[in-house]
């Protein structure tokens, strides 16, 4: 036999075989990517390019989209345009060319704020509760712990509405509807359920030893587990947070359930941004691509976890 | 004398860490004989809280407790104030209306209204089609995959993109896609068919909606299989694999009686996440076709938010989410034994 003579082990895939292979999945990822291609694109288009038929893969570039994203805009007569100064910046010289006048921001802005505020507010929250919890799983034997790691888990099988009909009435007795606070809470408690079980996973995985030995030195429970645990922890400490900053980014239904104004973040807000005569597809675009560029990154980041943080620690690979 | 120390006393924590190994008495005697043995005691967790910091338990509790107490707080507490509504007829609109009793009235209501069980049939299509194509699609990828072909990561990276976005954001941007006169969908659904592009309309069809969230979903959660899947096959030993060599066995009677049921586990693990997630579907279909055209894709979650936050008939809702509730509950229970029994196999 002549595979006597090769290093490789019987059960490795031939080239062959792996240039097949590799070639149908990237023929999956080319075909996969095309809708987020195409939104980016269209983030780019003017408003005629972007609703062409056929759809214009070539097209001259136009920061429009973004311009009408930012600004809202108020139509106005020629001659009334002819009467005002000379324009101010791109944007009010793209308005004014379609006979419009820039009105004044649009609110985008705050509600990306929001999303910020709110995602950063209730991760910070939820890890915090997180760390403390898992490690208290992790090392202490807690009666009813593996009822109480249920119970902590069941609470994110919940369908989201099902929540939202009582937390509704709840806010709205206590004076959190439509606030901040109330959709860090709420996002917290939701991400709180994946925090103990990712990071009771991670926080496994540090040898007791450690803070056995920092604890013959002198050092008390409390002082092991904020200086030898939680250093040790820091990248799985690092995945979790990701994870519950993109649910708490990503989250819709209880966003446009209980948020209307002053807390909505940006995902209720992106579909609802119209211009004149329907929707606007380029201001959509244009918000949808600065909602997803972050994520982008954070999934570029998080890639060697993903496992972990999808299946709720179950799988660590 | 000193540097000795630390040897000595993890070799006694040790014996004394191992329970029911020494009573405390036991070891305050032991403590008595020598100094070095004394120090060890001292770091025994159950002893050293009499000395100096928080005790375990205490501790433990402190850690504990936050968490338990947000929990009850926004999500126990909501969830006994739903099944105490849902016994009445109160309404989220006209609070100021006496609240009345009604027992079982509304799920006696609900499990006999065929439009309940119409929601249901609609969801039941998208669970089964979407966890159907998902698995065949994701396992499939999966299986390429570990080829190990060059650029494997990256391309692997690139392909799971789609499940980090947001639902809603998604469903948006696919309502663009779907557009029949100018979106992409339709256009290369018409190059490669020869139809007209604005012959058909995915979401304003009857016969062509359910289809359409069925694509987005499956565009969306096909990377989530693959990704579980994976892993699924990366665990199973090189050996097995070279032993079947040995054996002349054929890579066709290899895949089916070494690879899947190997990796049966883990796609059964992804099924139950995806059939769970996408029984509770919301968002993305709200925004895709918000449950129309009529109510041909009025999954489960939609015919509640309309009743509770359209209707206002917060009773009525109440009862339909908690039977919703305990439907996903009893469906996960029965899945996770069957889970279990094809582990211990």
């Amino acid at each position: 036999m002549t595979s006597a003579t090769t290093a490789h082990s019987v059960v490795e895939p031939s080239a062959a075989t792996r240039r097949f292979a590799g070639s149908l999945v990237v023929l999956y990822a080319v075909i996969t990517m095309i809708p987020l291609v195409w939104i980016m694109l269209t983030a780019f288009k003017s408003p005629d390019d972007a609703i062409s038929y056929p759809p214009k893969v070539m097209f001259k570039p136009s920061l429009e989209g973004f311009c009408n994203l930012f600004t809202t805009r108020s139509r106005q007569t020629p001659d009334f345009i002819r009467s005002l100064g000379p324009p101010q910046g791109l944007c009010d010289s793209i308005a004014r060319s379609r006979n419009m006048v820039v009105a004044g921001p649009s609110n985008y802005v705050p509600r990306f704020v929001n999303s910020l505020i709110i995602a950063f507010g209730s991760t910070v929250l939820a890890v915090a509760l997180g760390t403390l919890s898992a490690y208290g799983f992790s090392r202490f034997r807690v009666p009813l712990k593996d009822d109480l790691l249920f119970f902590i888990l069941s609470t994110r099988m919940m369908p989201p509405i099902a929540v939202a009909i009582p937390i509704y009435l709840m806010y709205r007795t206590v004076g959190l509807s439509d606030t901040r606070l109330g959709m860090i809470l709420l996002y917290t408690s939701v991400n709180v359920s994946l925090a103990v079980w990712l990071l009771k996973g991670f926080i496994d995985e540090i040898p007791r030893e450690y803070e056995e030995a920092a604890m013959i030195d002198g050092y008390t429970r409390f002082q092991a587990f904020v200086k030898v645990v939680l250093p040790q922890a820091t990248t799985g400490i690092a995945a979790t947070a990701i994870f519950c900053l993109i649910f708490a980014w990503n989250e819709y239904a209880f966003a446009v359930l209980l948020t209307s104004g002053n807390a909505q973040t940006a995902p209720p807000f992106i579909p609802i941004i119209i211009g004149e005569g329907g929707q606007d597809w380029p201001a959509v675009a244009a918000g949808t691509t600065l909602f997803l560029v972050p994520i982008v990154v954070f999934t570029v980041l998080l890639r060697k976890h993903l496992l972990r943080g999808i299946t709720f620690g179950a799988v660590r690979k | 004398m000193r540097s000795g120390l630390p040897f000595e006393t993890t070799g006694i924590c040790r014996i004394v860490d191992d329970p029911g190994a020494r009573s405390v008495d036991a070891m305050n005697e032991l403590s008595a004989s020598s100094r070095i043995t004394y120090r060890a005691v001292m770091v025994r967790p159950g002893v050293a809280r009499r000395i100096r910091g928080l005790s375990d338990r205490t501790l433990a509790w402190l850690f504990i407790t936050p968490t338990i107490v947000l929990l009850l707080a926004i999500n126990i507490f909501p969830l006994l104030w739903t099944i105490y509504l849902s016994f009445t007829n109160y309404r989220a609109n006209r609070a100021n209306v006496p609240t009345i009793w009604l027992g079982a009235d509304w799920y006696q209501s609900i499990l006999t209204d065929p439009d309940i069980w119409a929601a249901m049939q609609v969801t039941a299509h998208f669970v089964i089609w979407t966890v159907v194509i998902e698995t065949v699609i994701g396992f499939g990828l999966a299986f390429l995959i570990d080829k190990k072909f060059r650029g494997h990561g990256m391309w692997t990276t690139i392909i799971l993109l789609p499940m980090m976005l947001s639902p809603a954001v998604v469903g948006n941007f696919w309502t663009f896609l779907y557009q029949p006169q100018i979106g992409l969908f339709n256009y290369v659904v018409a190059f490669f068919t020869g139809r007209d592009a604005s012959s058909f309309q995915m979401l304003g069809d009857v016969r062509l909606s359910p289809w359409a969230i069925v694509i987005v979903d499956a565009w969306m959660w096909t990377p989530y299989v693959m990704l579980i899947c994976l892993a699924g096959l990366r665990s199973i030993p090189d050996y097995i694999y070279e032993a079947a060599e040995v054996d002349r066995a054929s890579k066709w009677r290899q895949f089916w009686s070494i690879t899947l049921p190997m990796a049966l586990p883990f796609i059964m693990l992804a099924v139950l996440f995806r059939g769970i997630e996408n029984f509770k579907m919301f968002d993305m279909v709200n925004l895709l076709t918000g449950g129309g055209p009529g109510s041909t894709t009025e999954v489960a979650s939609i015919t509640l938010k309309r009743a509770a936050f359209e209707s206002w008939r917060t009773g009525y809702s109440s009862a339909f989410a908690i039977i919703l509730f305990v439907t996903v509950f009893g469906l996960a229970n029965i899945y996770v034994k069957a889970l279990n029994k094809v582990k211990s196999r």
